[in-house]
C-alpha cells in the first residue's frame, strides 16, 4: 500500500508498486485530465507536479510517491472553481485545438513561471518542451506572457 | 430582404416521414444530401417537451440546448457549427447547451439512412456540408416559437419578431421568453419548407470571432476525448502487432503474459491477407487485463513466432532506387494537352529536376483507441473517428450484428489528421469484446500508432518544363514514381491508382499549353491513406519549389513568375477538391499580400532570405511568406513567419486563424524533422524521438496570420494551410545560402552541407 496525496487529498494505492503514475491516475482515481501521449516522458501530456516540481506522470511509478503530494490539472483551480490565472489566460488566448497536450502544457508552465516570472521568448523556448500535435504553440507563447502579466497583476 | 428560398426543380419533396440519404465514397468523401428541410425527422421527436427537431430543445428555464452532430477533432466544429444555428434561431450564446448526438443510423426499406444528415469530417467539408443545413436548423427553429408566440397571443405571425432568446410582437405590446414558449413550439407540426434565412449584413455572431465553447473544459482537464472513457466492468486491451508489414502469427508463448497480476485473457487476432482491403492494419496477439499498465507489461511478457511475410525485404533504399529505375522508362500518361515533346524540343530553355518526399505519420497526440462492448445482439462503441458510419460498418463487419443494433457515439478526438477516416481499431476493439464478452478499451502506444497507420504516400516526382526566348514558361510535366493511397482499396483497378496522387486541374495547367502528368506505382506494403491536404501537401512543395528553381535558372523574380503564370487566365474549371472553380487572381492577391508584410524585395544580408509559396485546395486559397537565417555551421532559424487565407467568408475568424496557425506549423514540422523509413519491411521509427514533431522553440515570435475574405461563401479550411508552409520555407533557404532542399525532410542536410 503506497499512501501520497493527489489534488491534497489522501490516497492508498494498493495496484502494482511498478504502476507509472500516468495509470494510477486515469485507471484507478479517474483522474483523466492527464493524458498519455508518448510513455517515455518525451511529449510532457502527462505532465503533474510532485512536490511542486514538474514530473512526466508517464515514467515516474507509484512506488516513489509515498508520502509525496501530486497536483493534477484537475486540482489547479481553486475549490470554488476559480481559473489559475495560467489557465485564465489559456481560455482568453483561445489556445487549444484538440485540447490533447494542454493540460500538460499548462502544468509544465506552472512551473515555468514559477522560475521565469517575466519570461523572454528565448525563456520559453529553452524551458517549454511539450509537444502540440496540432500546433498551437503561436498562441501558447502569447498566453503564457499573458499569464505572467496577470500573475504580475499587471493585467486584471 | 432575400426572397424565400424555394425548392430545387425537381427536388423531391421530403416530408416529415422521409429521411436523408448520405453516404461515404471510397475516398472518404461525403456525398451529402443537405436537406431541403431542416430536420429530416423519420421519427417524430417527443412532442410537448421543448424539442422541435432533433437538434433543438428549448429548455423551461430559457436555456437550449443544441445538438452537435459531427466530430470534433480539433477543429473548432462544436463551436463553429453552433453559431449558425444560434444566429439563425436569435439565441443568447450564453444560454447554449452543447449535446454531442450519437451517428444517427436507420434502417429503411430502402438502406440505411442517416436521420441526422451525414455525419463525418474529412476533407476540409465539416463547415461548407452543413453550412446551409445548420443555419436551416436555426430558422425553422426561431419561425417555429414565433409561430407559438402568435397563436398564443392571436397576432399574425407576421407581427412577430425575435430579440436574442425572445419573441416581441411590438404592435401587441407583448413578448415572452423562448422558455415560456418552448412547450407550445414543440407541439407543432414541422414546417415542409426551407426556412427564410438571414441576410449577411445582419450577422452578429457569424462572421465574428467566438471563442471555444469547450476551452473552459479543456483547461481544466475535465474535457472526455475517446481515450478517457470509463464504463462498468470495462477490462483494458492491447494488441502485440506484427513488427514486419503484412507478418501472420507463427505461434504463441503466453505463459509470461498470463503470469502478470491482472491479465485476464491472451489470444491472436487476425490481420488482413496481403494485398487484399485493409479492415485492421496487422495480425497480432491480443492481451486484455484489468488496468492499462497490466495489459501492457503482459504484452511485454509474450513471446510470439511470425511467419515469414512476402513483404520482408522491403525497405525505403529499394523504393527509392526502383522510384528512380521507373522514372527512366516510361509510365502511364494520365493527362496529355498540347505537344509536351515538340514544346520541349523547340523550347529556348528547359528546366529539369527531382525532388523526393517521404512517407509519414499523421502522429495525432491522442493515439487510436476505441471502446466496444459486443453483446448477442448489439454493440456499443465510443470512438474518436472522423467517419462514424465507417465506425458502424467496421463493427458490423467484425461482429455480423446488423448496424441498426450498433451505436456509436462520436468522441472528441485528440486530433485527426485524416488518420481517423479509418475505424481500424474499431474493428480490433470489436472483435477483443465480441471474444471475450467483456466491454474492453482498446489502449494503441504511441510505437503502435507510429507502426501502424495509413501513411501519406511518399514519392518521387520529376518535374519538367519548357520556356519561350521570351523566358515564358510554355510546356510542363510532372512525373511521379509513388505508393498510391489507392493501394488495397476494395474495387481498385490499377489505372486508377494515380488518381489519388496527381490532380490534373492543379496549377498550372490551365496557365501552359503544353502539360503532362505521367505516373508510375511503387507497390511497397505500407499502407497508405489520407493525410491532410492528401496529395495537395506534397504537390504543392514539388510545384512550388521548382517554380523558384525555374526562376533562379531563368534570371527571374520568383514572385514575378508566380504573378505572370497565375496572371494568364481569370479562372478555370476545377474538378476535384474544391471545384468547380479556380479563381487565380485570389492566389495573386495572397502572394502580393504576405510579400508586402514581409518586406520581400528588400535586401537581406547574407545568410538570410525569403520564400513564398500559394496553393489552392478545398475551394480556399493560401498564401505564406516566411524569413529564415542560416548560421555559418548550418543552424537553420525560423525568423519570421507571415501566413494568410482566403477561405471565401471566415465562419468564426477565430477558428480560422488557429487552423492557418496550426497548419502551417504542421507543414514546418513535417517538412524539417519526419519522414518514416522501412528496412527488412519493418517501420524504423518508434515515438518522437525518431519521429520528431516540431516544437515551440522553431516557431518565431513574428508569426502572423490573416484572413482576407472574398465572398459570402465559406470554403474548407482545415487543409488550406499546410500545403505552401514547406515550399516557402526551402525557397526561404535557397534564398538565404543558395542551397536547393530537393529531399525532406530537410533534418541534417543544410549542416552537412556547410561543415
Amino acid at each position: 500500500m503506497i499512501s501520497f496525496l493527489v489534488n491534497n487529498k489522501p490516497v492508498q494505492f494498493s495496484g502494482e508498486p511498478d504502476t507509472p503514475l500516468l495509470w494510477a491516475l486515469r485507471d484507478y482515481l479517474h483522474l483523466t485530465g492527464t493524458k498519455y501521449g508518448c510513455g517515455i516522458g518525451q511529449c510532457g501530456s502527462c505532465t503533474v507536479h510532485i512536490d511542486g516540481k514538474a514530473r512526466r506522470s508517464c515514467i515516474t511509478p507509484v512506488s516513489s510517491l509515498q508520502g509525496r503530494s501530486v497536483l493534477t490539472i484537475e486540482g489547479l483551480a481553486d475549490e470554488s472553481g476559480q481559473l489559475h490565472p495560467i489557465q485564465q489566460a489559456w481560455l482568453e488566448e483561445d489556445v487549444p485545438q484538440c485540447g490533447y497536450c494542454q493540460s500538460g502544457l499548462i502544468m509544465s508552465t506552472v512551473e515555468f513561471l514559477k522560475k521565469h516570472p517575466q519570461p523572454s521568448d528565448a525563456d520559453i523556448d529553452s524551458n517549454i518542451d511539450n509537444l502540440c500535435r496540432c500546433g498551437t504553440y503561436v498562441r501558447i507563447r502569447k498566453a503564457i506572457h499573458r499569464a505572467a502579466a496577470l500573475m504580475a497583476g499587471e493585467v486584471t | 430582404m432575400m426572397s424565400k428560398r424555394g425548392r430545387p426543380q425537381g427536388a423531391p419533396d421530403l416530408s416529415r416521414r422521409r429521411f436523408i440519404i448520405a453516404g461515404a465514397t471510397a475516398s472518404g468523401t461525403l456525398l451529402l444530401g443537405i436537406p431541403l428541410t431542416s430536420f429530416p425527422s423519420g421519427e417524430n421527436p417527443s412532442e410537448g417537451d421543448g424539442r422541435i427537431g432533433f437538434y433543438i430543445q428549448v429548455l423551461e428555464n430559457g436555456d437550449v440546448a443544441v445538438g452537435h452532430a459531427q466530430p470534433e477533432i480539433g477543429q473548432g466544429l462544436r463551436t463553429t457549427l453552433i453559431m449558425l444555428v444560434a444566429e439563425e434561431m436569435d439565441l443568447d450564446w450564453k444560454r447554449i447547451r452543447i449535446e454531442p448526438m450519437p451517428l444517427g443510423i436507420v434502417k429503411t426499406a430502402e438502406g440505411y439512412t442517416w436521420k441526422y444528415g451525414g455525419q463525418g469530417v474529412g476533407g476540409s467539408t465539416g463547415l461548407t456540408n452543413n453550412w446551409t443545413y445548420m443555419r436551416e436548423v436555426g430558422a425553422t427553429a426561431r419561425l417555429m416559437l414565433m409561430q407559438a408566440a402568435a397563436q398564443l397571443w392571436n397576432v399574425p405571425l407576421s407581427s412577430c419578431d425575435t430579440r436574442p432568446g425572445v419573441v416581441v410582437c411590438e404592435s401587441a405590446g407583448k413578448q415572452a421568453t423562448y422558455g415560456e414558449l418552448g412547450k407550445l413550439a414543440s407541439t407543432l407540426p414541422l414546417p415542409t419548407e426551407s426556412p427564410e434565412l438571414k441576410p449577411m449584413n445582419q450577422y452578429r455572431i457569424v462572421g465574428k470571432p467566438q471563442h471555444n465553447e469547450e476551452v473552459r473544459d479543456i483547461v481544466t482537464g475535465n474535457i472526455k476525448f475517446g481515450s478517457d472513457t470509463q464504463m462498468p466492468g470495462m477490462r483494458y486491451a492491447v494488441i502485440l502487432r506484427s513488427p514486419v508489414l503484412n507478418g501472420t502469427v507463427k505461434s504463441v508463448d503466453d505463459t509470461g503474459a498470463r503470469a502478470v497480476k491482472g491479465v485476464l485473457d491472451v489470444f491472436p487476432v487476425e490481420g488482413p491477407e496481403p494485398g487484399a482491403p485493409y479492415h485492421i492494419l496487422a495480425h497480432g496477439v491480443a492481451v486484455v487485463a484489468d488496468s492499462t499498465w497490466a495489459a501492457i507489461k503482459g504484452r511485454r511478457a509474450l513471446k510470439v513466432e511470425w511467419n515469414e511475410s512476402p513483404n520482408k525485404d522491403d525497405s525505403s533504399e529499394k523504393f527509392w532506387q526502383q522510384n528512380a529505375e521507373m522514372l527512366a522508362g516510361q509510365g502511364q500518361l494520365v493527362h496529355d494537352q498540347g505537344d509536351f515533346p515538340a514544346a520541349i524540343a523547340a523550347a529556348d530553355k528547359v528546366v529539369k529536376h527531382r525532388y523526393e518526399v517521404p512517407f509519414v505519420s499523421h502522429a495525432p497526440l491522442e493515439p487510436q483507441n476505441c471502446y466496444a462492448w459486443v453483446k448477442s445482439d448489439s454493440v456499443h462503441v465510443i470512438a474518436p473517428t472522423q467517419m462514424p458510419a465507417g465506425a458502424s460498418r467496421a463493427a458490423n463487419a467484425a461482429t455480423g450484428i446488423e448496424r441498426e443494433n450498433i451505436r456509436v457515439d462520436i468522441a472528441r478526438s485528440g486530433g485527426g489528421f485524416g488518420r481517423r477516416l479509418t475505424n481500424d481499431y474499431v474493428t480490433e476493439a470489436c472483435i477483443i469484446s465480441q471474444k471475450t464478452g467483456w466491454p474492453i478499451q482498446l489502449f494503441w502506444s504511441r510505437e503502435d500508432d507510429i507502426r501502424n497507420d495509413f501513411y501519406r504516400p511518399g514519392g518521387t516526382h520529376e518535374l519538367i518544363a519548357g520556356l519561350d526566348d521570351a523566358g515564358k514558361v510554355t510546356a510542363w510535366s510532372q512525373r511521379l514514381a509513388s505508393g498510391s493511397k489507392y493501394y488495397r482499396r476494395p474495387n481498385m483497378p490499377d489505372e486508377n491508382l494515380w488518381q489519388a496522387e496527381l490532380y490534373p486541374d492543379d496549377f498550372p495547367k490551365a496557365m501552359v499549353e503544353h502539360f503532362r502528368l505521367e505516373y508510375f506505382h511503387n507497390a511497397i506494403g505500407l499502407p497508405r491513406g489520407s493525410w491532410r491536404g492528401p496529395a495537395h501537401w506534397v504537390n504543392a512543395f514539388v510545384v512550388q519549389s521548382f517554380l523558384d528553381e525555374i526562376a533562379h535558372e531563368t534570371g527571374q523574380d520568383p514572385l514575378a513568375l508566380r504573378l505572370e503564370m497565375l496572371g494568364r487566365i481569370d479562372e478555370q474549371p476545377y474538378d476535384g477538391h474544391g471545384g468547380p472553380v479556380m479563381t487565380p487572381g485570389r492566389l495573386v492577391r495572397l502572394l502580393k499580400f504576405v510579400a508586402g508584410r514581409i518586406d520581400y524585395g528588400k535586401k537581406r544580408p547574407p545568410g538570410r532570405g525569403v520564400g513564398l509559396a500559394a496553393h489552392f485546395t478545398f475551394g480556399g486559397y493560401a498564401a505564406h511568406a516566411i524569413e529564415v537565417s542560416v548560421s555559418k555551421s548550418g543552424d537553420l532559424f525560423i525568423e519570421r513567419i507571415v501566413a494568410a487565407i482566403d477561405c471565401g467568408f471566415a465562419v468564426n475568424p477565430n477558428a480560422v486563424k488557429a487552423q492557418l496557425e496550426g497548419g502551417t506549423i504542421d507543414g514546418l514540422s513535417t517538412a524539417l524533422g519526419l519522414e518514416i523509413s522501412v528496412h527488412d519491411g519493418q517501420v524504423l521509427q518508434r515515438n518522437f524521438t525518431d519521429y520528431p514533431l516540431m516544437k515551440i522553440d522553431r516557431v518565431p515570435a513574428l508569426f502572423e496570420a490573416h484572413i482576407l475574405d472574398y465572398d459570402g461563401t465559406p470554403t474548407g479550411v482545415g487543409e488550406i494551410g499546410p500545403p505552401p508552409a514547406a515550399p516557402a520555407l526551402t525557397n526561404a533557404i535557397f534564398n538565404a545560402i543558395g542551397m536547393r532542399i530537393r529531399k525532406l525532410p530537410i533534418a541534417g542536410q543544410i549542416q552537412e552541407k556547410m561543415t
